[in-house]
């Protein structure tokens, strides 16, 4: 119980810095409109809903990078990360905290971002939505390990995506997959498999992820 | 608490320590001195187990938890009330009667008016007395102090002389600093860096 409270603690303090600071979910929400915006001036008149799919996937994938570039920004910049790592919790804890807040960054631009999407393009389905769940979940994994690796580095804006886009490729195939398939069960599936095999390394490994 | 045999450091191809013998029981005090880059900071940080050695032998016998640190930075969050920090800490620290402990302590050291304030507005001397309330929020067994005196104004330096000199009979102390005559009394080993 005491580890489910520290990650509720984690994660209740970034959604309040966020409410503060408000410097990630607004450009989040600016990047995927936009983005999509463009991407209904670029495709020809005609184009199939299979092209627009895609291209979701792609404004989804570089929002979520936006937002991931910013998670570990407080606690690298103003050193709180040592202090994190101190505590006497679990510090996988910490990861899990940032996950979550991740988490809700990412559903909470996609609940702009699917509307969007259905008034330029085409109707959204139960599938995509699916699809979209699932693949937040591995970007949130994935993402949030990979932010805090590449926050310790002086060159982190260019290392999150060299990191991050090999790892999200499974994503987009499952994602993809899911959202234009005639059986997309076993896209979700591999969602699934990704976002609960992921998660294990991610949680078992961030320790040394955060420490010298 | 701590042991240290050899201990070396290096960033890539920068030697930062070398040859370190340290050992520090749970009624001692480290005063540890030397000039800038000396590798003061990065001392302090093996001993607090957010490093490891590049060589050597270094022993840690306390948990975490029983750790109170102070760096350069403050490490709190900038956006977030002097209250809010501390709870945050407060419950990963696991604090009985966390909000009573932590209100004594904001008006100990003077923060108490300020409490609703975000960090980001503070100056420099209320941000160092805002980190040592956080080290001493968890009544920790060994200190580690990296520079305390920095940023406090008279009245902040009189407040850490007392709370060192209550502090000094049930917690070990290892302390960074380049006024080593502020500290010299309580001191039981001295270690000097070149």
């Amino acid at each position: 119980m005491s580890y489910l409270a520290d990650v509720g603690a984690l994660a209740r303090k970034d959604l309040l810095l966020e409410l503060r600071a408000r410097d990630t979910l607004p450009a989040m929400l600016l990047f995927v409109v936009s983005a999509l915006v463009v991407f209904h001036f670029v495709l020809p008149a005609g184009s199939s809903d299979l092209a627009a799919t895609g291209l979701l996937w792609v404004a989804l994938l570089f929002t979520a990078l936006l937002g991931l570039s910013r998670a570990f920004t407080a606690e690298r910049e103003q050193g709180v990360i040592d202090g994190l790592v101190l505590a006497p919790s679990d510090r996988s804890a910490i990861w899990l905290g940032k996950a979550l807040s991740v988490l809700a960054f990412l559903a909470l631009a996609e609940v702009i971002a699917l509307p969007a999407f259905a008034l330029f393009f085409h109707h959204v389905d139960g599938t995509l939505i699916a699809g979209v769940g699932l693949a937040d979940l591995g970007i949130a994994a994935v993402g949030t390990l990979l932010a805090a690796i590449a926050a310790a580095s002086r060159a982190r804006e260019l290392l999150l995506p060299l990191l991050f886009l090999p790892l999200a490729i499974p994503i987009i195939v499952g994602g993809v997959g899911a959202s234009v398939a005639d059986e997309p069960a076993r896209y979700i599936g591999l969602l699934g498999l990704y976002d609960a095999l992921f998660a294990i390394i991610c949680w078992a490994s961030f320790e040394y992820v955060v420490t010298e | 608490m701590i042991r240290a045999r050899a201990l070396e450091k290096r960033y890539g191809d920068k030697r930062i320590l070398r040859g370190i013998e340290l050992e520090v029981g749970p009624d001692d005090f480290l005063l540890v001195t030397g000039p800038n880059g000396s590798g003061k900071t990065t001392l302090l940080r093996l001993c607090a187990g957010l490093a490891a050695p590049t060589r050597g032998e270094l022993e840690l016998d306390i948990s975490r938890g029983r750790v109170g640190f102070v760096a350069h930075e403050p490490l709190v969050y900038r956006e977030l009330t002097a209250l809010e920090n501390l709870d945050l800490y407060g419950r990963l620290y696991r604090v009985p009667e966390r909000r009573e402990r932590i209100g004594m302590l904001l008006e100990r050291f003077g923060l108490w008016d300020a409490r609703h304030a975000r960090a980001a507005s503070y100056s420099r001397g209320m941000l160092q007395r805002l980190a040592l309330c956080r080290a001493f929020l968890h009544e920790p067994s060994l200190l580690i102090l990296d520079e305390p005196y920095s940023g406090l104004d008279a009245e902040g330096v009189l407040l850490l002389d007392r709370e060192l000199t209550e502090r000094r009979v049930r917690a070990a102390f290892v302390v960074a600093t380049h006024e080593p005559e502020r500290l010299q009394h309580f001191a039981t080993a001295k270690l000097a860096l070149t």
